[in-house]
């Protein structure tokens, strides 16, 4: 199942070249830009009465739906683009030399570090109104999901099979049936295995997006999330418990009634010749096959969209030069001399914003620091839970029935957003007064120790059934075993794992470094909780800081730490 | 017959593929060919893989621009895939998503053909070629043979003139590479198949005589038509005939023949030409030679061996046969004639002797013959640390080949001189050193 690469391991490079430092200096800018539209538009907003969340049990179900309806308007969202910037980025010899790098450092950037200025940004859009803030819920859902999805479809893009690429171009397929009848399909397993992805990172953030509160305003929208943080502020565990429960609900459906038919139908676009032995269909897949109205209506929805794929929009392509063809060279002057501008245009913005706010080299300083102590956390904690997941793990990919069903568990607690849980937690350690230091840090985790779970799972299920045998037959036992055989074995995928884990998990700081129940608040030291202080307190420049610092962490952790480690995985561990 | 019948389809004049070095001159994969297809023949290209024989069929389909030289279609130059050629892949090329019946359609709907009209042409496409039961079946429900039938059948369904295949039946095993084989003939000896010429890309001899009308054998590096035979036999053909096998006999010894335009005149015995540094190698491995070694110097065969005979026995092709040859050619334990290969003395030495003889008498070849494993151990003994990268090598042999026949050749060198333990070779660092090598020697 885990075949399809993390998108941030998916690029072979490490070191970052001039197109990393001008795709970061704009990422950045771009941040910023937000941060400075905002403020001026804080003072004339009003929290609407419409927007009032009631905590009886009785409203969930409508509740649940409006934070479902949220999701699938932002994936709708994501897919328009994925659909337009990864064949942009994979067509495009230039435009990929800039779109690539944008896209890679965006899926660094920490989502819930900048929700508070995209919250303003799209009410002063529209001000006064409840769609700003469905807009400025649904950005934030879009963010999550949009970048892992957009990279996966690019890469598809740049690895199609030549031999298929060659028939294309010899029976005359124009670029839009090529595309449709080459491109889409190959890359559809990657696809829809990374939408399901995202969609569970999605959870995370519509939870998180629905209540927001900047300096002394609190913004609702009525929404599951909205919901637990009422509940928090009234100290009604009960109502908790309700909204758990609901969200389980959600979940269970759309896993059931969406993302399994949805994994299982994309098989079928797997670029494999050999019948491989495949699971048995979802229940609702079946059902589509067997119920004769609804195979009629699905046969219907193929036909459009085959002949969509058919029609013969513009040329078909041509031949290649052997020789990479001749590039205009004015044409690319011109692109790096406006390339040049935008990148000098966003290294002047950043200077004079950071200038504007004097925000200085303490700040700086004191940002780092506590971006270390983060850090150490998030290490700390994907150690812990390799401890205990990746045994767990090879227990159970190695015995195939387990792995199938726990498989499909484990994908479905990493999609259950962890959030909802943290009250437990937080009661817990109010109750005992407990340190917030070290008891506030396994929230981070909690939700995304899955990842490290189902990866192990399917590679142990993926060791060569011969090598099990050598190990036994030469009685290869013990610690021998785990360090000669199984571990070298999964660490592909273990590492395939560790990296949405720790992602996820400096994602998660933000939020899981402070808490609150009733008046109680819990803070941990570490830079999420400084970014979560300093969006409490409206200061949108360190706010900016922080985000800052967090993306530059995860950014570097990625280029050293998890691609070497990547690449001398696929370079060393496998046969192939 | 009117006029256009003896006017060729297809007209590939002059045509010249470089592949495009940086630094030094343009390295040649094909120079000055020139081809003429007429309408009714099967036209084979014949010649050992790295000839540029499948290059030439992407520039024919228009999948490819030369860098020189032209391709006329019915007198028209070609400029992109053309309207009327249809291609038949080594790899099959289907699309694991589509049906059978949706695979064969493809050229059709790019054309924007009717549906009803693109159901017709594929179901009889789909029953000419014996797919008929299969419409809905996906490709990884069928074998091997089945898919290159959906592969041909989806070039048949657009009615092309001219129909090209890239060594078509190299990727099945031999009954059902032969039965396609027949099937495919027959039809075209019966008039069934919509098109007028095949043109097809083989490294298999038999394979060649046993289709085409013409063959044209390529020469490698760069890659030229060296020979053109007209095969007189009529369909269908006995591989057994005597005169059948002759003219396979006829093929091998043009193509061990070496360099047959060369201001030398060829004698009689070639002895051992001398390599120069960069001097091309294929990777053969050891084991191949050691037990062809020991083939050629036990019964039947008692020191000289009939090429095509050989390539039966072991059941090689001859594409795989040649390289092992001339590998042995190379090293001085063996002779390439006229179709023949003759083991010298130090070939029946090497038969003979155990393993550590064998490894000593290997390192001498190599040193004595193969003037790239003979400087990498003198680069090897003069530095201090005994290592060196292999980069500076790999860069030296692309001055002179291209990065392909660099890697093949510098691939050859690092597990020979492995093999006689010369020097030894990390593949992480990318380095050669004399670790684990007994220097005594």
């Amino acid at each position: 199942m885990s075949s399809t690469v993390h998108p941030a391991l998916a690029l072979g490079r490490r070191l970052p070249n001039v197109w990393d430092l001008a795709a970061l200096v704009c990422v950045f800018a771009l941040i910023m830009a937000f941060a400075h539209a905002a403020p001026g538009t804080l003072k004339p907003i009003d929290a609407p009465e419409a927007l009032a969340v009631d905590l009886s049990p009785a409203n969930l179900p409508e509740y649940a739906l409006r934070t479902t309806m949220r999701m699938f308007a932002a994936l709708a969202a994501s897919l328009l683009f994925t659909f337009t910037y990864a064949p942009w980025a994979a067509k495009s010899r230039r435009a990929g030399l800039v779109l690539v790098p944008i896209l890679d450092m965006l899926q660094s950037v920490p989502i819930l570090g900048f929700l508070s200025f995209t919250t303003v940004f799209f009410m002063s859009l529209f001000p006064g109104r409840v769609l700003g803030l469905e807009l400025a819920a649904i950005f934030a859902i879009f963010t999550s999901q949009a970048w892992n999805m957009a990279f996966s479809f690019y890469q598809s893009l740049t690895t199609t099979p030549a031999d298929l690429e060659e028939a294309t171009r010899s029976f005359h397929l124009t670029g839009w049936q090529r595309f449709w009848r080459l491109d889409v399909p190959f890359a559809m397993p990657g696809l829809v295995w990374n939408t399901m992805l995202s969609m569970s990172g999605g959870w995370f953030f519509v939870v998180a997006s629905e209540a927001i509160t900047l300096g002394d305003k609190t913004w609702t929208l009525p929404g599951i999330g909205s919901y637990v943080a009422m509940a928090l502020d009234k100290r009604d565990m009960g109502a908790v418990l309700w909204a758990i429960l609901a969200m389980l609900v959600v979940i269970v459906l759309y896993d059931q009634l969406l993302f399994r038919p949805l994994v299982a139908w994309s098989a079928k676009f797997r670029f494999e010749m050999t019948a491989s032995a495949t699971a048995e269909d979802p229940w609702l897949l079946k059902l589509l096959r067997r119920t004769r109205a609804l195979r009629v209506a699905g046969g219907a929805i193929v036909d459009v969209f085959s002949a969509i794929g058919s029609w013969r929009i513009g040329r078909p392509v041509g031949r290649v030069a052997n020789v990479a063809a001749p590039r205009s060279r004015a044409g690319d002057a011109v692109f790096f001399a406006l390339i040049a501008v935008v990148v000098g245009f966003a290294v002047w913005k950043v200077f004079e914003y950071v200038a504007s706010n004097n925000v200085g080299f303490a700040d700086l300083g004191a940002a780092v620091g506590l971006g270390f102590i983060t850090l150490v956390r998030v290490m700390v904690l994907i150690a812990l839970a390799s401890l205990v997941w990746v045994p767990v793990g090879v227990w159970i990919g190695l015995r195939p029935v387990w792995a199938r069903r726990i498989q499909v568990l484990a994908q479905f607690l990493a999609a259950f957003p962890a959030n909802l849980l943290f009250p437990i937690f937080v009661v817990v350690i109010v109750r005992f007064h407990l340190t917030p230091d070290i008891w506030l840090t396994p929230l981070m985790i909690l939700g995304t120790q899955w990842y490290i779970l189902f990866n192990v799972v399917a590679g142990a299920s993926a060791f060569p059934g011969d090598l099990q045998e050598v190990a036994k037959n030469f009685r290869v036992g013990g610690w021998l075993w785990w360090r000669r055989v199984m571990l070298p074995g999964i660490f592909p995928y273990f590492v395939t794992g560790a990296i949405t884990a720790s992602g996820g998990s400096w994602n998660a700081s933000i939020v899981s470094e402070v808490a609150s129940w009733g008046d109680d608040k819990l803070s941990a030291h570490g830079l999420g909780a400084y970014i979560a202080h300093q969006t409490d307190a409206g200061d949108f420049p360190r706010i900016v800081l922080g985000v800052v610092v967090m993306s530059a962490y995860v950014l570097l952790f990625n280029r050293m730490v998890w691609r070497p480690l990547y690449a001398f995985a696929t370079k060393r561990l496998t046969l192939d | 017959m009117d006029a256009t019948v003896n006017a060729p389809l297809l007209e590939v004049r002059a045509c010249r593929q470089s592949y495009h070095k940086d630094s030094s001159a343009d390295l040649l994969v094909l120079e000055d060919v020139n081809v003429a297809i007429a309408s009714g023949e099967i036209v084979g290209l014949l010649g050992r893989s790295g000839s540029g024989k499948s290059t030439l069929l992407r520039i024919v389909a228009g999948l490819l621009t030369p860098t020189a030289g032209e391709v006329q279609w019915r007198g028209a130059r070609v400029t992109g895939p053309t309207q009327g050629v249809a291609m038949v892949f080594q790899s099959f090329a289907l699309f694991p998503w589509l049906t059978v019946q949706e695979n064969v359609e493809l050229g059709l709907e790019a054309q924007g053909v009717a549906r009803a009209e693109r159901d017709k042409r594929a179901e009889e496409a789909i029953d000419l070629i014996g797919l008929g039961g299969y419409e809905s079946a996906y490709p990884k429900e069928l074998s091997g043979g089945m898919r290159q039938r959906v592969g041909l059948a989806r070039a048949l369904v657009v009615h092309p003139d001219l129909l090209l295949m890239d060594e078509p039946f190299s990727a099945l095993d031999v009954l059902t590479a032969e039965t396609l084989r027949t099937d495919l003939i027959d039809l075209w000896s019966d008039r069934k198949l919509p098109i007028k010429s095949i043109l097809m890309v083989t490294h298999n001899i038999e394979e060649a005589v046993l289709m085409c009308d013409r063959i044209l054998v390529f020469s490698s590096n760069p890659g030229r038509v060296a020979n053109e035979l007209r095969v007189p036999f009529p369909h269908p053909r006995n591989r057994h005939d005597p005169a059948f096998r002759q003219f396979v006999d006829d093929i091998y010894a043009i193509m061990t023949r070496r360099a047959p335009a060369a201001p030398k005149t060829a004698a009689a015995a070639m002895p051992a030409v001398d390599a120069t540094f960069a001097t091309p190698m294929q990777p053969v491995s050891t084991n191949l030679l050691a037990g062809l070694l020991e083939t050629l110097a036990g019964h039947p065969y008692q020191g000289r061996a009939d090429l095509p005979a050989l390539a039966a026995a072991l059941q090689l092709e001859a594409d795989e046969l040649l390289p092992m040859g001339e590998a042995l050619q190379l090293l001085g334990f063996g002779v390439l004639e006229e179709g023949d290969l003759k083991l010298t003395d130090g070939g029946r030495e090497f038969a003979h002797a155990d393993t550590d003889g064998r490894k000593a008498l290997f390192a001498a070849a190599l040193r004595a013959h193969v003037p790239l494993v003979a400087a990498i151990r003198r680069t090897l003994d003069e530095r201090w640390n005994h290592r060196a990268s292999a980069v500076r090598f790999r860069d030296e042999l692309e001055d002179h080949m291209s990065p392909d026949y660099a890697d093949d050749t510098l691939r050859t060198a690092i597990s020979w001189g492995r093999y006689a333990e010369l020097y030894s070779y990390d593949e992480e660092a990318a380095q050669f050193s004399l670790e684990d090598v007994e220097t005594a020697a």
